[in-house]
């Protein structure tokens, strides 16, 4: 206990800063497998290379470090057919993938906040299980695959590496914090070692590991810190635990002891503390829980079972002779034990990053803590552009790619029949002739993003308002069906702004509108222009825009927010003639009591679909937003 | 590899009893699991497999054919079907076949043999993964994410029980009769709503909230990464009694009688949740058969009927997607309802 004292008051914090990060290498390299791994966040740059070099030189002997690009394809990632030797031998050669010859070690996944889902699903099952199964390509097969990641992850602000990747890795690492010119040299893996200390190797630590026990009551006292954390997921809880083990390994402890905890808690829960609770409330006074939590669980299922033999207070048995003998066991072992939850959120909470408490309170988004819903499905949403669906005959050019597998099983069954037709002598050699060459089909973009940008100033009027905000709903009923993404933009006053960015929460999007504020003046052209801005966006991640613009046209704020209504209508006209270039198709919803031909002329220059409301019910302004929604996609 | 065992499994009662329930009766039409990362849903799935007992099949059938069926219903590739029928039977376990993300559409359906067509010029069909299961289980992680050609495709075949493949010169018909088990995470996608009902049972998984459950959970995770096979040989005993159940009530859930009041009551409920046509009542009915035999009663109550509605009905709604207001809450509702205590 007097060592995690030391530790907190340990020097500035920015040293505090690089120790944690050699702290977190020492512990990574023991056991990369089951801390799953380190999730870096910041830009490339020395920072990243000196922290990835550190590591890199602490790692045991294995398999060379692998990086997964961003690009990967399934074929590089999981093994496929090696194409020369395939057609040099004429039987089907194959080649393992990325993943299993990395096995026993550690793989670094670049530009991580961009990387597609079903490379994250493959990056999860290999750290879950220690396994690949493999079923594609005519090969079936189980492969062992105990890795760590390194998951680089170079988002900005609200971008993130997937959650199910930052759920899975025990350390999440901000490379913001850290003093470039603090960096340890590389191969310096020794920072934190008291002198006199002998240096443990990471492989002979982990030879260690087995014979460390963890009690209940520790693993009780993380539970706790992390729910008072707001950490729901349990994984969490796991990581720490084993985090603790693996420090006390190092320590050379047989048991997993305060300063275990300490650390484990700060480095493991603390970054993943959420705004959902906030942090510096007291815990709330666990007295009569504790009584009511003993040993055996209450909470057992229902299903007869016996207690194995192993499920006692500890999870291994007592080892003989630990070498650091268990201070104050007995007559402080109560309040040793009372106040060992208030030192494990102690700590977390020292882990918290700095700035964090100021952000929950401004009710802001933690920097490096994922959200926990609704943006999950707009950030992981693969870009489905570019996924295989099949094959077809043709010839590979224009881009399209030869698919080996099917080229050869097209021309498998005429061999005999070629052989005896040229009767050359070569009874190895394929022959593939043009018929049989077959090119990947990819799926085009298909994934539509609604964007709708809806006036909400005076001159609309409440009423016109409630209408435009009926027909959206409407619409969300088929984006709902259809799995499109939504955003939603409102204008009024001199200003534009994104209520919802897109998402596929339809719930969301629905309060959101229903709490949308009406009143103002109109900067018809800030609206055109930030939805013009999310379409571009869209486009970059490959999903196809299609904004539905909903207004009366009476812009009467110039884009620079001064008010006037020919500079205005000037500069509406323009933000028009912008969006016609960038060629996203638009809908004109003129939601005026009477028609105009000013709203007409301006869907006339975005190129949009005019239809004036009053004239309209839902059904027709989903039917057009479908047919468009099929025309964006077919771009 | 050592697999976490299924009695080890802290709470997730619902999860457990539907499980059990398709392994009693596999014409229930699967289960979809929906839960937050990290709820042991994958986990629950690959622990069914170790409690389910041994079936008799052909030896070396790849579709693992049953001795006793009709021998006619057999594809070429199973030794029953070639020269005489002469077979030998072979106890193998319960395949639950698990069908990862970025399986292709060959391996899944099976295609030609190109190892084969390459060397020996024999056009010989490869049976994929649809032919592995049959008779089992396939598991799809994260069916939400599977591209949904793929997923249509699944649901038919595991309605209609049979895979027909046409491609590449190759025409087959072989039996697959299997359990599909899906789950995933509503927060990376969802699922399409038009396949949401295909399933027979659907659930939500949570983590448990109270202290004295997660730290049991945590514990016993740990206990099994530690020392995998002590774990499981702890948990042996438990093991074996509920393999024990499920043998029992597969054996008689034929005979569990299934009273026409409960019919009626199960009819009510689904008129008062407005569920769209036959199935929801079906499967109801079926599952609560399938509760009364895993009870060992030998006939359906209707509390056998309150205990499976959620999971039979739940995601049969006609759904209004701005709702927030949970099905599962809509279903409790009415069997309040429909069930004056």
């Amino acid at each position: 206990m007097s060592g995690a004292a030391a530790d907190r008051a340990g020097p500035e914090p920015v040293d505090r800063g690089w120790a944690d990060v050699m702290l977190v290498i020492r512990l990574l390299a023991v056991d990369p497998f089951a801390l799953g791994g380190i999730v870096v966040r910041g830009r490339p740059g020395p920072v990243r290379d000196r922290v990835c070099a550190l590591l890199r030189a602490q790692l045991p002997p294995g398999p060379p470090v692998a990086r997964i690009p961003l690009h990967v394809t399934e074929d590089r990632l999981l093994g496929g057919i090696s194409l020369p030797d395939t057609l040099h031998h004429g039987r089907v050669v194959r080649e393992p993938g990325l993943l299993a010859r990395s096995h026993g070690g550690i793989v670094e996944v670049a530009m991580a906040e961009r990387v597609e889902s079903h490379v994250v699903s493959h990056l999860c099952a290999a750290v879950d299980r220690g396994e690949l199964v493999l079923e594609r390509d005519s090969v079936s097969a189980r492969v062992p695959c105990r890795l760590g990641l390194v998951v680089l992850d170079e988002g900005i602000d609200d971008e993130h590496a997937p959650p199910a990747l930052y759920d899975r890795l025990a350390f999440w690492l901000a490379l913001d914090r850290l003093d470039p010119r603090a960096a340890p040299p590389p191969g310096d893996a020794l920072v934190g070692e008291r002198p006199g200390e002998q240096r443990a190797t990471p492989s002979s630590v982990r030879a260690r590991l087995g014979d460390v026990r963890i009690e209940s009551d520790a693993i009780e006292a993380l539970c706790r810190a992390a729910l008072s954390l707001g950490i729901p997921d349990l994984r969490a809880v796991l990581l720490a635990a084993t985090a603790a083990r693996v420090h006390a390994a190092i320590a050379g402890r047989r048991r997993v002891e305060a300063p275990d905890l300490d650390v484990a808690a700060r480095l493991v829960l603390g970054p993943r503390a959420t705004p959902a609770v906030d942090p510096d409330l007291p815990e709330p006074p666990p007295e009569d829980e504790r009584a009511s939590a003993p040993e055996p669980p209450p909470a057992e299922p229902p299903s007869p079972e016996p207690t194995p033999p192993d499920e006692g207070d500890s999870i291994e048995p007592a080892a003989s002779s630990p070498p650091d003998p268990p201070e104050d066991q007995t007559a402080e072992e109560q309040t040793a034990e009372a106040s060992l939850n208030e030192i494990v959120l102690d700590a977390a909470k020292s882990g918290i990053p700095d700035g964090l408490l100021d952000s929950l309170r401004a009710g802001a988004i933690p920097r490096n803590a994922p959200r926990r819903s609704g943006q999950a499905g707009a950030t992981k949403a693969s870009r489905v552009g570019g996924r295989p669906v099949g094959t077809r005959a043709g010839i590979p050019s224009h881009g399209a790619r030869l698919h080996v597998l099917e080229t050869l099983r097209a021309a498998a069954p005429w061999q005999r029949l070629r052989r005896d037709a040229s009767r050359t002598s070569h009874t190895g050699r394929l022959q593939i002739r043009r018929e049989d060459f077959r090119v990947r089909q990819f799926r085009q973009r298909t994934e539509t993003c609604v964007i709708f940008a809806v006036d909400a100033s005076g001159s609309s009027a409440q009423q016109r308002l409630a209408e435009a905000k009926g027909a959206v709903e409407r619409v969300l009923a088929d984006c709902y069906v259809r799995r499109d993404h939504v955003a939603l933009i409102a204008f009024r006053g001199t200003q534009a702004t994104v209520v919802l960015p897109p998402t596929r929460s339809l719930a969301r999007v629905r309060r959101r509108l229903a709490a949308l504020a009406g009143g103002g003046s109109t900067p018809l052209a800030a609206g055109i222009d930030a939805a013009l801005a999310l379409a571009h966006d869209a486009r970059d991640k490959g999903r196809a825009p299609l904004v539905v613009l909903m207004t009366d046209g009476r812009g009467n704020v110039a884009r620079d927010g001064r008010s006037g209504a020919s500079q205005a209508q000037e500069d509406a006209l323009e933000s028009s003639r912008r969006l016609r270039h960038s060629g996203v198709p638009a809908l004109l919803l003129d939601t005026a009591p009477r028609p105009r031909p000013r709203v007409r002329r301006l869907a006339e220059q975005m190129n949009a679909r005019y239809l004036p409301l009053p004239y309209l019910d839902p059904a027709g302004i989903s039917r057009e937003v479908q047919s468009l929604a099929r025309e964006s996609a077919c771009r | 590899m050592a697999v976490f065992p299924f009695t080890a499994i802290v709470a997730q009662d619902e999860l457990k009893l539907a499980l059990q329930l398709v392994a009693v009766d596999p014409t229930l039409g699967g289960v979809l699991v929906f839960g937050d990362r990290g709820t042991g849903k994958s986990t629950a799935v690959r622990a069914l497999a170790e409690l389910l007992p041994p079936m008799s099949v052909v030896a070396g059938c790849s579709y693992h054919c049953d001795p006793a069926g009709d021998p006619a219903g057999c594809v070429a590739g199973c030794p029953r079907s070639a020269g005489d029928g002469e077979h030998r039977v072979a106890e193998v376990p319960v395949p639950v076949v698990d069908l990862p993300l970025g399986a292709t559409e060959d391996r899944i359906v099976g295609a030609l043999d190109l190892e084969a067509a390459l060397t020996r010029g024999e056009r010989i069909f490869a049976p994929g993964l649809l032919a592995a299961a049959n008779r089992g289980f396939l598991y799809i992680d994260e069916v939400n994410l599977l591209p949904d050609h793929l997923v249509d495709l699944l649901l038919d075949v595991a309605a209609s029980g049979q895979n027909v493949v046409e491609r590449e010169g190759v025409s087959v018909r072989h039996p697959a009769r299997f359990v599909l088990i899906g789950s995933g995470n509503p927060e990376e996608g969802e699922l399409r709503p038009q396949l949401l009902d295909r399933f027979g049972l659907a659930l939500e998984v949570q983590t448990p909230e109270d202290i004295p459950t997660r730290v049991e959970v945590v514990k016993r995770r740990m206990a099994f990464e530690q020392n995998p096979d002590r774990f499981v040989a702890g948990y042996a005993a438990s093991q074996a009694e509920v393999t024990r159940r499920l043998i029992d009530a597969r054996g008689r859930l034929r005979e569990v009688a299934v009273p026409e009041r409960v019919i009626e009551r199960a009819a009510a409920l689904c008129q008062a949740l407005g569920t769209d046509g036959l199935r929801g009542e079906l499967t109801l009915v079926r599952a609560a058969r399938a509760a009364a035999s895993l009870d060992g009663a030998t006939e359906a109550e209707e509390w056998h009927v309150r205990r499976v509605a959620a999971l039979a009905l739940r995601h049969r709604l006609r759904r209004d997607p701005l709702d927030e207001v949970g099905s599962g809450v809509r279903v409790e509702r009415a069997i309040g309802e429909v069930f004056p205590s």
